[in-house]
Parts: C-alpha cells; structure tokens; sequence
C-alpha cells in the first residue's frame, strides 16, 4: 500500500499553538503512557535506570530561543510528532508497504507486522517524527490516537489523542482540516497556522500557530498617566475633590 | 493490495477507579484504568474541580513511580554507620516496638526532645494532631523553607494568599501578571489559566530574572534583578497614587486604609484607635464624626483625622501617600537597581490603570455587604496578579508580598470579579487563625496547636527566661511572625544545641539529607557527627519515606511508606485544601491497587505508634487503640462536633451534605462513588467581595468553615508589625535582645518597604544571583526514579546569560566553577539569551547522590547533575559578632534561597560535577535493564 | 547519517559484485568452463555478500521477503526486485557458459541491464532523500555507477575501461564533494523553516526535548571533524585511485587482483564518509545542523 491516495475523506491532524505551549512535557507522557499500553508494540525504554537511558516516545517537545533584530530574546515550547503529511516521503520510500495513509482520514500508519525495520521511513521524514523501537525492532510514530478517536470502549467526550486530552495550557487541538468550518481550520485561518520546512514539500496537514507578537501589549509609547498631584498635600486636596463626586 | 484494517475500537480497561493524584501537591483527580488488577493508564479526572480533566508530565507517568524499583519493601533497621545505607529489614512489630521504646520516656520526662518534622505531608492537620498529644512543641511541615512569607504576607494583609490558597478570575480577568512564578502548586489550574486568558485575548505579563515556561508564553516580559520587586512594586504604588488612579470607594470601605493610626507618644503609638469595644474607629464622612468601621451608616473618610489626648490622629491612607510619594519610589529612581528602564515601568503603571479603571467589568449580580447595605451589581477591576517564590524565597520576600497585596488592593482588584479570588477556607483574616502553642508538660498533650499567627509580643512561643521554645526557634524576636515554622533550621540548631539538644528527630516525606537542605554536606555532617562519648550528635533518627531517597541512609529507623495509589489519604478542609474560587471542595485517596510489598500507610503508622504510646485521642477509655487506621481516623475523628477530616455526605446525607453533619460510616464509599471528591458550591450572590459578602459569610458558616461570621478590613497597616516595632522601641514587658532591636524597627514596618539583601550576602564580592527553577515534568527528587522522566530531566546545566557566557568565553561542553560566600561547584554550562544579564539558574533537585533511587552506576543525575544547595547556607556569612545569624526573612525566618550570591570562572571540560560524593548502599538494589511495558503482554522485563 | 557498517559494505559490494556482473554480462571477456566459474563466482559472490549485508541492518530480517512487494513505488523494493532478477537471469546465463552446456548471449544483455539496473536502484535509495540534501542529487547514481563501472571493469581485467572508469569515478568523486559540501545550505534548510519562527528572529535551538539520548540522534544526528574528514578523503581518493597505476605496472592476473582490493578499500572509506558526513535535515531541529 506505498503509494499515497490520490485522495483522502478527512484531514484529521492536529494545530500546535506555539502561543500557549509552556513546554510541561504533559502531552509527551501521556502519549508514551497510551501508546505504550496500545496500538502495536509497547514503547520500551532501554538502560531505564542506567547511564544511558534511550526510549521510544512519539511526541517530544523541543525548545528554540529566537532573537529578534532589537528587543529582548523570546522562549518558544516546541512539541513536534508525526504531521500525516499529504505527500508523505515516509509512506513511499517503504519497501514493504507496512507504511500507508489511510484513504478514510489521512492518517499517516505503521502496519507493525509487515514492518521490516529498515529504517529507511525515517530517514526520508524531514521532521524526526518516526523513531525504531529498541525492543521489538519495528517503526513506531505517531498514530493521531487512531485506537481513541474512533474507540467505542471510550466515552464519546474522550475520543481524542492522549496528547490533546491532557494538554493543561490547551495548546492542542484535534480535527479534520478537510472541513472548512472545523475547530482546526478555522484557528489556522484565524491565527495563521504554519507549515514545518515547507520547502520539504511534504504538505504537513498537521499546523504551527506562530507566537503572537511580543513585549508589545503594554505600548512605552502610549500616554503616560498624568499626575494629579505631586506633594501629599496635593493629592489631598485632589482627594477632596475626587471624593466630592463620589 | 488493500490497507490494512486496524482496531479502531481496542478494550481500553477492566474498570476505572477514580482518586487523587500525589505526583505533586497540586492533588489533581485521576481515572486510573485497570486491567487485571494492574494499573494499565492514567488520564485526567474531567468532573474534577481541580484539573477538569488534564494531565500533568508527572501525573501521567504516575504508572512509572507505583512500579518504580526504588520502592522502599519493609521496615528498615540501620546496621552500617549513617550515610551507609546498609540496613537489615525488620517486622512492623518489631520496628514499632523500638520506636515506641524510643518515643515513650521522651514524653514522660522532656516531650520537646522530640522533633517531629514533616515536608511534603498532605496531612498536616493529622500529624499536628498526633504531635500535640505527644505533647513536643517541635512540630511543622516544610512551609518555613518553602513559601512562608508568600501565605503570611497573604494572610496577614487580606485573610487570604496566593499558593493554591486563592486564583485569578480566569473567566473575566483582562490582564495577568506574574511575579516570580516557574510552576506553583497550582501546577494544571494555572496552566489551564493562561491557557484560557490567551485563547481570550487576554495579556499575560511575566516579571521574573528568566524567560522560560509561563514567562516564554506571556506576551510581555520584565528581566527583573532578583530581590529587587519591592521596589519595582512600591515605583507602581508611587505611580498610581500620583496620578489618582486607586480605588477610593474600594479603599474607604473593605480596607483600613481610612482607620486612625494614633499619635500620642507611649505604648499605644502608631496602633489604631478603637471604641471601646474594641473595634477599629474611622471618621464618618457625612457626620464627621468618629463610627466603628462596621457600623451601617458609617461612609468611612479616607482624609479623617481626630484631636484626642493632645494629638492628631490621621488616616492609614494619609500615612501611606506620605510614605509612597516620595521621590525615592519614582520610577526612575528605581529602574537601575530593578534593571528595568523607567519608561516601561511607568507604561506598566499606564496600563493596569487602564485596564482596571477603562475595562471596569460589571456583572449584574446584586449583593449585601457587612454593613446590611445593598449593592445591585458587582464592579469589577480586571486586573490580577499571581506570585509565588520568586518573592517570597528572598530575606526581604515577606515586606514584598505585602507590597505586592498593598498593590492589588489599591486598585481594587481583590475579590472582584476580574480581580484575584480567594478560595474557601479562605477568606480567613490572621485574627481568626489560632495563635501559637508552646507550653510543654512531660506526659500531656501541648496546650494547643503548634502552629499559628501572632499579634504581637505576647504571642511568641518564648520561655519563660526568654529563650526560644521550639527547636526552630520560630516566634522568636529572630523571626517573631514564622507562621509555619523553620524546618530548614531543625537540624542545624539541634546538632548546635542551640536553643537546646534533642534526643529523637522523626521526619517524614523530606529529603533532608539532599535537595531539601540548604549546606547540603554540612546537614550530612551534621547528621553523622558524634559526640566525645562516641554517640551521634543527634542521637536517635526516625524516618518515614516511600522510596530510595538520600535520606534514608540517614535514618535509624525506616517506616516505609505506601505509593500514593496504596493507600488512604485525606485532602482536607482543615489543611491544605483543594477548593476552587467558586466553591469547597475537599477529596481523598484511596488503594486502587493493594502494596506488594510488607509495607504501611505512614499515618495508619501513627494510628498504631500514637496507641502504643498512650496518646489522648488515640487510644478509647479502656486503652485500647482507637483508629484502627487513617481511613477510620478520617471518618471517625471530629475536631469540633459535626466538623471532621471530609465535610461532604457527613450526617448520612445522600446530595453531599452541607459540610456539616455527624460522623457518617459509609462517608469513603460515598467519595469513590463520586470519584473520590466532594465540591459544594457557592452560590451566585457570594461568589465575590466575599470578606464583607453576608450571603457569603452565612454560606461559609453553613458549611463549617468557622462558626460566626468574619467580616474584616483589608490590613494595609499591620499593627502586629508595629506592637514588634513598639517592643524593640522599649514598650512593653516582653523585650528583644539588643542586637535585634535596631532589625526589628527597621524590618517590621507597618507599611511594606524594600531593603536589599546582597549586602549580607557579600553581593560586592559574589555579584551574580543564582536561581532555581522547578522543572514542570519533575517533582522535587522524586521525578528521577521515575523511567520516562528521567529522560526528559536526566541531568540540569547552569544558564548562564550571554554578557557572562561572552565575557568568560564559555562553549559548550565548558563547565564553570561557581562559588558563594560558602562553598563551590563546578559544573556544565548552557547558554541562555532569554535571562537577566545578572542572573544564572538551574533546575532544581535534578543532581542526585550515587547509589539512590535504585539507579545504575553512572546514572548522569548523579554525574552530569548537581544541586545549588552545596552554595546556600542556612546562617548567613559570620558578621563576627560571634551570632549564628539565619539566612531567613527577619519577619517570618522563610528561608532566603534566592539570596544566593556567587561568582563564575571557566573550567574547561570535566567528566563528572563537584563535589563528588561516595555512593550510598542501595536498599532495594539497582532498576531493571530495560523495560517493555504493557499491562496485557508481558510486565516489566522480566 | 550514522555510518552503519552493514550498508557501507552491501552498497560497496554490491555495486563492484553488479558491476563486474554487467561486463560478463556484455560477454567482456566470454570465459568459459573454470576460469567462467571463478569469474561469475567474484560477481555472484560480491554481489550476494553485499545483499546479506544489507539485511543485518534490518530489524526483522525473517520479514526481508515483503521487501520485494512495492516495487512500484519504493526503490528499496526495486533494488530487491532486480538485484534477484540480475542475479537469477545471469545464473542461468553463467550457467550456459560454466558447463559449457549452451551459449545465450541474449540472456548476458539481458542480465547486464539487470545488473546495471540494480546499481542504480541502489543509488537511488540514497538519492531520492530530499531529507539529506547531499544525496539527494543527479550525481548520486553517476556516482555510484562509474565507481561499479571501474570496480568492475577491473574485476573483469578490462584494462583500458578499468583506468577510463576509475579515473572518472574518482575525478567525479572529487567535484561531487566540492559540490555536496555546499547543498545543505544551497537547498535553504534552516532552523528558521525547520520552526517557521524566522519572522520572529534568529532560531537557537535551546534545550533539548530530552536530555536522554533517541533514535533519532544515533540514526541521523552524525558528525565528523572537518579535518579528519579530508584526512579519510584523501586516503579514500588515493586507495580508489589506485588502479591508475595499470598504466605503468604489467597487466597481469596478480598485480589486476591487488589493486582491486587497494580499490574496493578506497571505495569503502569514500561510502563511509558518503554515510557520515550526510546531514539530515532533522539535524536542523536538535540545533546539531552541519
Ligand atoms: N536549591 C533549592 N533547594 C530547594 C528549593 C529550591 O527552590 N531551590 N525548594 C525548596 C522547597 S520550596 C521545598 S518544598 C523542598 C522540597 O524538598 P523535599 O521536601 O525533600 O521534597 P521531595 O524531594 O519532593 O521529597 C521528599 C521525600 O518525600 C518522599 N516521598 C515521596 N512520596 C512519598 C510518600 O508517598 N510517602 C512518604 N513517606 N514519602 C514520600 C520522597 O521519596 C523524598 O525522599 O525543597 C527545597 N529545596
Ligand atoms: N513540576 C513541579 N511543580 C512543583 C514543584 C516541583 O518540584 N515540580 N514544587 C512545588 C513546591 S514545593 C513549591 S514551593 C512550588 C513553588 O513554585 P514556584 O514559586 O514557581 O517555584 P520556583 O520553581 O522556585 O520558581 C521561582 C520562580 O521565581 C523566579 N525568581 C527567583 N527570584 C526572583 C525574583 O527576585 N523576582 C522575580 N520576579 N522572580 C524571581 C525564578 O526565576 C522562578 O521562575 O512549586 C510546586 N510545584
Ligand atoms: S501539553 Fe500542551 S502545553 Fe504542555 S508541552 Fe504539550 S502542548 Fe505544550
Ligand atoms: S511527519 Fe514524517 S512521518 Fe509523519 S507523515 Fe510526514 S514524513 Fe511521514
Ligand atoms: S522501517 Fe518499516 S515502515 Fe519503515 S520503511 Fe522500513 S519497513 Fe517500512
Ligand atoms: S496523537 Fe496520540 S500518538 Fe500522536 S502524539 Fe498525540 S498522543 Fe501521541
Ligand atoms: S499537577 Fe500533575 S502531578 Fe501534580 S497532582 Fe496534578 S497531575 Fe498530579
Ligand atoms: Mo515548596
């Protein structure tokens, strides 16, 4: 199933507000925390309690410090996992056909058992959303919840990504891109919503909101309050007044 | 081909058991799914007051710390030296019987030998309980080191404080600003707090020396210098008072801002003048004459002033625009000191005025107010403010706090709709906390709780020949309003004997021997350190932990405790409670899953020890053990009749109940129905002003909160503070010792001022400050035994800002040598452009000692990681005046950990930070190689 | 990239084992009996030594079979698909020429085009990564063609396209490293696009996601010194380069053998370096970028 659909139902993917995120790493640990007991293989974790502990997560949240040309350096919490790109490079390069995107929503998929372990899906991904599992050896990636959205074992409420759930701040939304009234394209249209190396060409469906400007919501240039006095006494006899019209 | 059909719909769980999480304090609800018997995931509780449903990093890793290998498996006996780490394990009879050994001729003949300390306790009204039987009036939890100035400051200016004890009006507020926060208890509320604002529109503002979490989100930034609020604060006071841009109505009548501060000379002067009755007086605007504040047609008079005796006695306001219009409060006298420019603190003032006075919020909601008048809507002012250590972690933290609530209350932004709100139990003015208890008598219960707020001299907890009465030396002239005492101070002044020796030190849930401790190597040496006579120092050791920590090896005795899905617990009204601003809340855990190993819920512990010990309250008439466990402890035990440890479904009530009501047997079945917490909320006429709101006042006396109403005046003038001043200025019986005098007018002003803190601290020589953060995917030192975290915190750099980064020509892969007037490290640095150019930091307790928590050689926690505690001591540098002079606030002793002053050079690469310590003898062994998790399949690599 | 052993061996192995295939192929020389043996033998030998290789690097090698399913879309499945079809049409070939039995030549230029195709199916797993901009590039499969053409020449003692191919593998190899040093940055990839925060300002990663170490940066996070770099390229260039020497040394069976190990070691350093000094754009994200 490498080749990609010419065409898919729904878009669903996520919208990352870079506006909000405060980097807790929440979204990171409940993905681990869900995938780990779900889809596929489990999540392991190598050397554990040692000197060199390497696991396998889905979602991790980077972090960039950005320096504008004048003005003070910004922070900005930076969670990256699969972006079920359109003209997905990790689906066609597979040799095995274990990677596909799913005609009926888009999503971006490693089917574990015909998973060879290559490798070679994660190096044609721009974006290090795919990572081999060190115990059982196969491709492992973000799976956009594919076992919660749909699950009928869950509350209707609870059927969204781990990641989304847990999200304290907000930062993440889940929905179909497809339709032009969802949550999600209408916050892209609204707030900007941004693609990762664009120039990759991949077509991520998944979208960045970029930071709202900073260090301009109080304005140095705006007025300045104007003194009613500038002595104690002064300010009393303003105090006088001021209370005469209360 | 075909794609692949996937199982959309797999069994999530057997079955979910709802309870508490205790990754952290914030005490979130949690649906634990269970499959066979065995905890498969953790998610968000959404009907839970709390958290709504999120999940923080730590409360979804919480199925990596019940499995953890660090758990600690039965009572430990110390076999090896201490700091060994070798133990041989024993039965709980046995392990019982020595302490009881121990603990009974201490409170026959001297109780206070007995110091019983604990830290991250979520049952202090519990174990202050079982202390004051045992009748030592050694007892406290961790809040002395923690953020004491922060819930004093509070308190005692407006019945209420920041921590968890009050929030934002998220719904209506319009901008937010944030003094000194990294993380709080509050950890998911105020995530989901911003997370809100933002979505809103709303501007976040973030004042603090670093650039990181909610400061990266916040839209504006103040790079403050560290220790340098007050100042940055009192520059706003000074600008709003001088453009006129403060809440008169607000001020003249819910503050006493309009009270009369009396002027004739003697023992009285600078008290408020009261009726005779003895309540506070003010000028009465339409009669011009002197009225009790709360009669019903007193319009209070913000100018009053009143001949009597041959003075004049002027208004607390009069005083205040005396004290903050002085140039020295100009923004542009300050900017320099606070390293921010004076033009952008005067926008700052520019824009609260604008938006508390512009954006004025009015909800139409009618409400009474104390004096029976009627108002038909709520006005609110949409400003508010959130702060935490950043302030309060400084010597001058607790004088800032107040500042910050002067702040706040001038504007009119307290318990307003937009403003800040309290959250039940709170409001509670200091007047209607308990005062401090310190009369010991061998084989009795103290004379009542340890822990409360002073008024003045006559309250410290002094002996009678003056010396302090508790270990600590909390309510001292040292620190006369340590309202939560000084758990950083026990084990320093024991081993000094200083006020005196103690025999038996029992601790619970602190990691004293690491990240807990300020003088880290100092504490170990202090805790290993024996007598002429070949004894140790501090003879006897109890200690209560879950897991692997550094302190176990300091202990003689170990009570290991349960993981928080073990056991019964109780978050309670009477502690530290987890309402939320519009309604009482109060929840419990309960075991989802049975031990596996031979060990006990630490209170069902004391349940048992306080029995054998003969203990009022624990055992019945006949002797006999009265809490069979903390769960029978928790449904049983009134404090006032109708008032116990859980106020919901009390009296058999089906709805939930009032919070009042009799002992109900099926109350615990009842919370796990609910999903372990009970809320009761408050309704729409006394969701806000709620200190003067009657419908309020009723509703809280409804649900046993207190038992009359509290109507009470913001205190913008503290007269405790003033009877210290009056003391130290020769009134009075009760005198400080000279050497304090001077401090204690100065520092006990009755209006905030600000005083520096580097001077003391050798800030000419050390220039730089160094600071901690808490990392938000890690608690403390208990995130690292934990198999994801560790990977995201495994080890903690030194930031360091890019003037310093340059001028020492650092590169990555360098480490530094940090030194402070008390010690060095040396350890990796990282560059950070986003930070104070006078400031470095680190996340704090990532360094861990070799040979805990169960992790393997060359675990980089115990290499690459370190602790800033090596630098900070716990008395400040000798003045040599031959005093041992603490590194704490003059007002409450909170310990000054943010006072840290240092210097950096380069070091160059090293394979390992310094100091480097012997590794501690695991005693549970060391974690499995690795792990493929999953409840069905196979368990922990077998 | 990380330089994986395994692959450095099956692209180099292969590739002269493929390579020396498509001369016997093309019947250059036509040996027959023993001497055919010996010579298919090399091919055969090479090419299937490099093949296993390739499967040690794979994480379920029991599965290797499903590789030969997507051939329409994936070159790793091609390469499969023709490696086989070389191997087998030129089997039967060999088989003609060993035993004497008969002599299909059509089967030889079918089998060479086979063989050649392999090479670059080959190529082409590592030149269509837009990911590693290196690669990703025309001069890939030139590349690795003239170095299977002039590896192979010389298997198969073709003297002057032996010193016509390695000269040119090596001349090419030379421009191709001015060439590939510089497209990282000629293709824009920067940590600004990598974030989209360029608008905001300049791009520094902080910390990183994990202080732990990933997949990720074992795999594709690789770095090697600049001057140890052109220290390997020169012993790479010059090992490679030996075979020239056929100019003035005798053309016999020996001194052809020798230096076609002297060779193959070349060309095993040149594909270390091709792997290790191969930037993934994913670099870019944990602030390691070239
Ligand atoms: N440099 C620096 N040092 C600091 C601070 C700082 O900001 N900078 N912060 C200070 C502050 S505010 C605080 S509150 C302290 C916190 O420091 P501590 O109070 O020491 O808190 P922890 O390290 O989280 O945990 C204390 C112990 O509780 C144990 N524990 C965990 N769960 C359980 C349980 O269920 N039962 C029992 N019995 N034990 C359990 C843990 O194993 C650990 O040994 O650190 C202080 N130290
Ligand atoms: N994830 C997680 N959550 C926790 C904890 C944890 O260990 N992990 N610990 C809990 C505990 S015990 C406590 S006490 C709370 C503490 O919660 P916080 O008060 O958030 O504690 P800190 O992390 O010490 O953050 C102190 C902040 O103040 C800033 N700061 C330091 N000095 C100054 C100053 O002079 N002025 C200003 N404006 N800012 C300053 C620091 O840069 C830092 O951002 O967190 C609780 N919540
Ligand atoms: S949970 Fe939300 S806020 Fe936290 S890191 Fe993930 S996206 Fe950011
Ligand atoms: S992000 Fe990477 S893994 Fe996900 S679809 Fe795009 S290319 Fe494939
Ligand atoms: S690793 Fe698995 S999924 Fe990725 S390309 Fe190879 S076979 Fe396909
Ligand atoms: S959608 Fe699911 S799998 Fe993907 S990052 Fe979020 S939690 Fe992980
Ligand atoms: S904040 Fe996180 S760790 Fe703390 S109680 Fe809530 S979920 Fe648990
Ligand atoms: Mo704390």
């Amino acid at each position: 199933m490498t080749s990609l659909p010419t065409h898919t139902d729904k878009k669903l993917g996520l919208v990352i507000d870079l506006d909000t995120c405060v980097g807790c790493h929440a979204c990171v640990v409940s993905c681990k925390g869900w995938n780990t007991e779900n889809y596929g293989a489990p999540l392991s974790d190598q050397d554990a309690y040692g000197a060199d502990p390497v696991g396998t997560f889905l979602n991790r949240v980077h972090s960039y410090e950005v320096q504008p040309a004048d003005g003070a350096a910004a922070l900005v919490h930076f969670p990256k996992s699969c972006l079920h790109c359109e003209d997905a490079p990790c689906v066609t390069v597979c040799p095995t056909g274990a990677s596909y995107k799913r005609v009926e929503d888009g999503i971006v998929l490693v089917n574990e058992t015909d998973c060879i372990g290559c490798g070679l899906c994660a190096w044609a991904c721009p974006y290090g959303a795919r990572e081999m599992d060190g115990a059982e050896k196969v491709m492992k990636k973000c799976t956009l919840c594919v076992d919660r959205i749909y699950n009928e074992n869950l509350p209707e409420e609870d059927r969204e990504p781990a990641c989304v759930r847990t999200c304290p701040a907000g930062a993440r939304h889940f929905g179909d891109f497809a339709d032009p009234d969802s949550n999600v394209s209408k916050l892209t249209a609204e707030r900007g919503g941004m693609d990762l190396m664009p120039e990759q060409g991949t077509k991520p469906v998944n979208k960045y909101l970029p930071p709202r400007p900073k260090d301009e919501a109080i304005d140095i240039l705006a007025p300045l309050l104007e003194p009613v006095a500038e002595k104690p006494e002064g300010l009393l006899a303003w105090l006088d007044k001021a209370l005469e019209k209360i | 081909m075909k794609q692949p059909v996937v199982e959309a719909s797999p069994h999530v769980s057997d079955e979910v058991k709802k309870t508490t999480c205790y990754m952290c304090a914030c005490r979130c609800g949690i649906n634990v799914h269970m499959k066979n018997g065995k905890v498969a995931y953790i998610e968000g509780n959404r009907d839970h007051p709390v958290n709504q449903g999120v999940l923080c990093a730590k409360g979804s890793a919480g199925i990596m710390q019940v499995n953890a290998p660090s758990r600690l498996r039965a009572p430990l006996k110390r076999v090896g030296p201490r700091g060994s780490g070798e133990f041989k394990e024993i039965s709980w009879e046995e392990s019982l019987t020595l302490a009881t050994d121990w603990l009974a001729p201490v409170r026959e003949n001297n109780p206070e030998k007995l110091a019983f300390f604990t830290g991250r306790d979520q049952s202090q009204s519990f174990t202050s309980f079982w202390a004051q039987a045992y009748g030592t009036p050694n007892y406290a939890a961790h809040g002395g080191f923690c953020s004491v100035n922060m819930a004093a400051g509070g308190i005692y200016t407006m019945g209420g404080a920041f921590w968890e004890f009050g929030q934002p009006d998220w719904e209506h507020t319009k901008m937010f600003v944030l003094f000194g926060v990294a993380e709080d208890h509050d950890s998911n509320p105020i995530k989901m707090g911003i997370g809100k604002i933002k979505g809103r529109g709303a501007k976040v503002i973030g004042v603090n020396p670093i650039r990181s979490g909610y400061n990266a989100v916040a839209d504006d930034w103040f790079g403050i210098t560290p220790g340098t609020d007050g100042l940055l604060i009192l520059a706003l006071v000074h600008e709003l008072l001088r453009a006129g841009k403060i809440d008169l109505d607000y001020l003249a009548d819910y503050t006493n801002a309009p009270c009369l501060i009396n002027e004739v000379e003697g023992p009285e002067k600078g008290l408020l003048l009261r009726d005779d009755t003895g309540k506070l007086l003010v000028m009465d605007r339409v009669t011009g004459q002197p009225m009790a504040f709360d009669h019903p047609d007193v319009r209070p008079d913000l100018r009053g002033e009143i001949t009597r005796g041959g003075a004049t006695h002027r208004t607390v306001f009069r005083t205040m625009i005396e004290k903050y219009l002085d140039p020295a409060y100009a923004p542009d006298a300050v900017a320099d000191r606070c390293g921010i420019p004076a033009a952008r603190i005067k926008a700052l003032a520019a824009e609260l005025a604008r938006v508390a006075f512009d954006e004025e919020i009015v909800l139409d909601q009618p409400w009474t107010d104390f004096r029976g008048r009627r108002h038909d809507k709520m006005v609110g002012r949409p400003v508010s403010f959130h702060s935490m250590r950043g302030i309060s972690a400084h010597a001058n933290g607790f004088q800032t706090c107040r500042a910050l609530h002067i702040l706040q209350i001038i504007l009119g932004s307290v318990e307003v709709p937009g403003g800040f709100r309290f959250k039940p139990p709170y409001p509670k003015p200091a007047e209607a906390h308990p005062k401090p208890h310190c009369k010991v008598t061998p084989g009795a219960p103290l004379d009542g709780p340890h822990l409360g707020f002073v008024h003045g001299p006559d309250d410290l907890c002094l002996k009678d020949d003056g010396s302090p009465a508790r270990i600590d030396k909390a309510y001292t002239w040292e620190n006369p309003m340590s309202a939560h005492g000084l758990m950083h101070m026990v084990i320093s002044n024991a081993y000094a004997g200083d006020p005196y020796k103690i025999d038996t030190l029992f601790m619970y849930m602190a990691n004293m021997s690491w990240n807990s401790s300020m003088n880290t190597k100092g504490v170990m040496d202090m805790l290993t350190d024996k007598d002429e006579a070949g004894e140790y120092v501090i003879p006897r050791i109890i200690y209560s932990d879950a897991y692997s920590s550094e302190m176990v090896a300091y202990a003689d005795l170990i009570l290991p405790d349960t993981t928080y899905l073990e056991r019964h617990d109780c978050i309670s009204l009477l502690d530290r409670p987890i309402c939320e601003a519009d309604g009482a809340a109060d929840a419990i855990r309960w075991p989802v899953i049975e031990p596996d190993r031979d060990v006990r819920g630490f209170q069902s512990v004391l349940c048992d020890l306080g029995a054998r010990l003969g203990l009022p309250g624990f055992v019945n008439d006949d002797g006999s053990q009265k809490y069979e466990d903390y769960a029978d402890y928790i449904v049983n035990h009134q404090r006032r009749p109708g008032v116990g440890p859980l106020s919901g479904w009390r009296g058999g009530a089906n709805d939930g109940g009032t919070g009042r009501g009799d002992v109900n047997p099926d109350q615990l079945d009842r919370y796990i129905e609910n999903g372990g917490f009970w809320v009761k909320h408050i309704p729409a006429e006394a969701r806000y002003f709620k200190p003067w709101n009657a419908a309020y006042q009723d509703w809280a006396v409804e649900t046993g909160i207190y038992d009359a109403p509290q109507h009470y005046l913001f205190t913008l003038y503290s007269e405790p503070m003033r009877r210290f001043q009056l003391a130290a200025e020769g009134h009075g019986e009760r005198q400080p010792p000279d050497h304090l005098r001077e401090r204690i007018r100065e520092k006990l002003d009755p209006l905030p001022i600000w005083y520096g803190t580097e001077d003391e601290n050798k800030g000419d020589a050390y220039p730089i400050t160094a600071l901690t953060q808490r990392p938000m995917a890690m608690y403390h030192s208990w995130g690292s035994q934990n198999a994801w975290l560790r990977q995201i915190h495994g080890q903690n750099p030194l930031f360091v800002p890019t003037k310093l980064w340059e001028e020492h020509g650092f590169a990555e892969g360098d480490y530094a040598r940090v030194t402070s007037p008390h010690g060095e490290i040396s350890v990796p640095v990282a560059h950070m452009a986003a930070l104070n150019e006078n400031t470095i930091w680190t996340w704090n307790a990532i360094g861990k000692r070799k040979g805990a928590w169960a992790l393997g050689e060359g675990a980089p926690e115990a290499t690459k990681g370190f602790l800033l505690n090596h630098l900070i001591h716990e008395l400040l540098p000798a003045k040599g005046d031959g005093l041992r002079w603490a590194n704490s606030d003059p007002v409450t002793g909170q310990a000054a950990w943010f006072d840290l002053k240092v210097r950096i050079e380069k070091v160059g690469a090293r394979a390992e930070c310094a100091p480097e310590f012997p590794p501690i003898k695991s005693p549970v062994g060391k974690g499995p190689q690795d792990l493929t998790w999953k409840t069905k399949g196979k368990a922990a690599a077998e | 990239m990380h330089p994986a052993p395994s692959i450095i061996a099956f692209t180099t192995l292969s590739g002269l084992g493929f390579g020396l295939l498509v001369f016997l192929g093309l019947g250059l020389p036509a040996p027959t009996g023993w001497i055919a043996f010996f010579h298919f033998g090399l091919g055969f030998g090479l090419a299937v030594v490099g093949l296993t290789a390739s499967t040690l690097h794979l994480g379920h090698p029991e599965r290797a079979w499903k590789a030969f399913s997507q051939w329409r879309s994936s070159w790793l499945s091609r390469e499969g698909v023709l490696a086989v079809a070389a191997l087998l049409v030129m089997g039967l070939f060999a088989l003609g020429r060993v035993f004497g039995l008969y002599d299909a030549p059509v089967l030889g230029w079918i089998g060479a085009v086979l063989s050649a195709l392999t090479i670059y199916a080959t190529s082409m797993i590592y030149a269509q990564l837009k990911t590693v901009p290196r690669w990703n590039h025309w001069s890939t499969p030139v590349q690795f063609g003239l170095f299977a053409l002039g590896g192979g020449a010389l298997l198969a003692g073709q003297l002057g396209v032996a010193i016509l191919g390695v000269a040119a593998a090596v001349l090419f190899q030379m421009l191709n490293w001015q060439w590939g040093d510089t497209r990282f940055a000629e293709r824009g990839h920067t940590g600004e696009t990598a974030t989209g925060l360029g608008a905001m300002g300049q791009v520094r990663a902080f910390e990183p996601p994990h202080t732990g170490n990933n997949y990720l940066l074992k795999e594709m996070v690789h770095q090697v010194g600049r001057r140890h770099a052109s220290k390997l390229r020169l012993i790479g260039i010059t090992l490679a380069a030996t075979p020239l020497l056929l100019v003035i040394l005798p053309a016999v069976p020996v001194v052809f053998g020798l230096l076609a190990i002297l060779h193959c070691a070349g060309v095993l350093v040149i594909r270390w370096l091709f792997f290790a000094q191969a930037e993934h754009v994913v670099s870019l994200y944990y602030g390691r970028a070239a």
